[in-house]
């Protein structure tokens, strides 16, 4: 059983939704990461999501853009990427990982040599931002025979017939993003996201999961009462931000972040 | 099945993009979610108007009396003797309201984004060509618009930034990446993205997502029937090359497609070499045999790093400055329909001169390097042989450009 399934199966077990940090990686800089990812898990993080920093992250607002940048810039590469998760798996081979990023740096590395590596290192899932379903052909049958989970978003404006069809294609979770707009843009409406995932719950067994627009303990929990995972990223990136010349201090701040949310979720 | 007589070697060409927007293995719809509901809104309106003759009516009645088309074909008499070869004949997409090819596609669009009732436009834009092409049509139309620029683009391109303000459009100057037209084009997509409900969004080229290369296309493609037309009436015949600027390729494509079957023309796309293709400071993905990437929802040839990541590209020329190139070119080249050469900043200039001197036409820079390779070509070819250039815009937004290389100031 895929880790992803695994630990959404645990958590129904406990009644509890998953708490899902997303952090770009290599931001400030590569050797930071692992123990970032480990101070997620700390501080309760059910699953991580670790970005693939990219040149031009089209559906990402400033402070995920200025993320990429500040990774790039240290030269953090998708092989690198490929090297933290296998440091990270040394110690905690239970957290699920999902790479999230954008295509271009699959491509040039190929398909099934990423495939193949993703695999190898212990990464779980891999949601590519901008590679819907139908543009999926070659790429998810490859994932699926490595048992890595293709995970797709779904959005506000998404259709009931679209809908079905990234329902049908869709592995791990699925992502809902709670607002129009870049991640790191305005404060989601809580109702407003439980009436786009009722219809969703009919079409599928997947777990729903929401992100975009969720900053604090009080988004959150607002949000677990209607989702089965809450996904928080900016409001991790904007601390890293604000820390670089103090990057010692980050891993503290992660953590105070998402315990936080995850003490308002579970209260 | 028996084939129609009139098929010929490149007839699959005429018939593509395949239902889901793929040249080949080039093209595509490669967005995130959120954008997948705008843009099957915007294929199913495009292809609803394509063939409605009221459609089609009104959008030839805003190119005869708005843009001032047909434009004509000119022989460059001067110049074509003093290379000494094949007689160049200039298609004046300068002489268009706006001063280039571009309008033909923002009239098309505007007329979509009318039928869909938006309220606002955006786009972006590289030498500001297509953000004044916007500019003009929302004004016209009375819809609110805003206009994506790089902040390098801003600063080499004053003139175009003021006249798409008198216009009554904002400019957005973009800070993000290498501050050119393709971080222009990540901003303007998060902005879509945002505002989808209200917002159409007028892309510039013939890259994007399904279905933007198809219809800027198919909008442009009127100087390629009207080249086709004219030189039958003023050669007497077919030409014999072809030759057109390509950085997305919208007036490339324009002009080659309605002879994309006329075996006997040939074909020739001049990218940006910058300071050359051989220096790696170009914007000339094809010619330099970039790796297929993915970029602003097409793939397509794309100058990217072992990682992935997109290339800075340079050039003297903003419009041309692009990492990318429509995913319809991507795949002339590899069928072999068009040959893709580059002109580098250098042989631009001097095609810039030299035409403005012995015929009084100053091209735009982007342009230029399609006169840089005719100038190549004529020479290789009979005085009985004839080329005809895509003149795609005029020089007057360049004028400063060209004096700081001069040691001018104003």
């Amino acid at each position: 059983m895929n880790r992803i399934d695994q630990r959404f199966s645990e958590l129904k077990e406990q009644g509890r939704k998953a708490l899902i940090p997303y952090i770009t990686a290599g931001d400030p800089a590569p050797q930071y990461t692992v123990g970032f990812m480990h101070a997620l898990v700390e501080a309760g993080a059910d699953i991580i999501e670790l970005g693939v920093p990219f040149s031009d992250p089209m559906a990402d607002g400033p402070v995920i853009q200025k993320a990429c940048e500040r990774a790039l810039k240290q030269g953090t590469r998708l092989v690198d990427l490929l090297d933290m998760v296998a440091e990270f798996r040394q110690v905690d081979t239970e957290t699920p990982i999902v790479l999230m990023g954008y295509l271009n740096p699959i491509e040039r590395i190929g398909y099934e040599t990423f495939a193949d590596k993703a695999a190898s290192v212990g990464v779980d899932g891999v949601l590519v931002v901008d590679m819907p379903p139908e543009e999926a052909d070659e790429f998810g049958p490859l994932l699926k025979a490595r048992d890595l989970a293709a995970i797709f978003l779904v959005a506000p404006t998404t259709s009931h017939a679209r809908a079905a069809t990234i329902c049908a294609h869709g592995e791990g979770y699925l992502y809902y993003v709670s607002l129009k707009g870049v991640t790191g843009a305005a404060t989601l409406n809580a109702d407003d996201v439980a009436e786009h995932l009722a219809p969703l719950r009919e079409m599928t067994n997947l777990p729903l999961c929401v992100g975009f627009g969720i900053r604090d303990g009080v988004t959150a929990a607002e949000v677990a009462k209607v989702a089965d995972g809450v996904i928080v990223g900016s409001a991790l990136v904007n601390r890293i931000a604000e820390s670089v010349e103090a990057p010692e201090t980050i891993a503290g701040q992660l953590k105070s972040v998402l315990a936080e949310m995850r003490t308002a979720m579970d209260a | 099945m028996t084939v129609p007589v009139t098929e010929t070697k490149f007839s699959d060409l005429t018939r593509m993009p395949d239902a889901r927007g793929h040249f080949g293995p080039y093209g595509g719809r490669f967005v995130s979610e959120t954008l997948s509901f705008a843009l099957e809104e915007l294929e199913q309106t495009y292809l609803s108007l394509r063939d409605d003759p009221d459609f089609q009516a009104e959008f030839d009645r805003d190119l005869a009396h708005y843009v001032g088309r047909p434009s004509p074909l000119y022989h460059a008499e001067r110049w074509s003797q003093s290379l000494g070869g094949a007689q160049i004949w200039l298609k004046r997409e300068d002489l268009n309201h706006t001063g280039a090819h571009k309008v033909n596609n923002t009239i098309g669009q505007a007329l979509l984004a009318k039928k869909t009732g938006k309220p606002r436009v955006i786009a972006e834009t590289g030498a500001g060509q297509h953000g004044v092409a916007t500019a003009t049509v929302a004004a016209r139309l009375g819809l609110e618009c805003d206009v994506y620029m790089g902040a390098t683009d801003v600063q080499r391109q004053k003139l175009n930034v003021y006249r798409m303000r008198l216009l009554g459009a904002r400019v957005i100057p973009v800070e993000s990446g290498t501050r050119t037209l393709k971080d222009a084009m990540n901003e303007a997509l998060r902005d879509w993205v945002t505002n989808v409900d209200n917002t159409f969004y007028i892309i510039g080229t013939v890259a994007g997502p399904h279905p933007y290369p198809q219809l800027v296309r198919d909008f442009n493609a009127v100087v390629g029937r009207e080249a086709r037309r004219q030189s039958l009436e003023q050669i007497g015949r077919l030409p014999d090359a072809l030759v057109a600027c390509v950085g997305g390729g919208s007036n490339a494509l324009g002009l080659f497609y309605p002879f994309v079957e006329d075996d006997a023309v040939a074909m020739y796309g001049v990218e940006a070499g910058g300071d050359g293709v051989e220096t790696g400071r170009h914007a000339a993905p094809l010619s330099s045999n970039a790796p297929r990437g993915v970029l602003h929802g097409n793939r397509t040839y794309l100058m990217s790093d072992e990682g992935g990541q997109v290339s800075d590209t340079h050039s003297i020329s903003a419009g041309l400055d692009y990492p990318g190139v429509g995913p319809e070119h991507a795949l002339w080249k590899d069928v072999g329909r068009v040959n893709y050469v580059a002109a580098n900043d250098k042989e631009v200039l001097e095609a810039f001169r030299e035409l403005t001197h012995m015929e009084g036409i100053m091209p735009a820079l982007e342009s230029a390097h399609a006169l840089a390779h005719a100038k190549v070509l004529a020479p290789t070819m009979r005085p009985d042989q004839h080329i005809v250039v895509n003149l795609s815009g005029r020089g007057d937004k360049d004028i400063m450009t060209v004096a700081n290389i001069d040691g001018i100031e104003f």
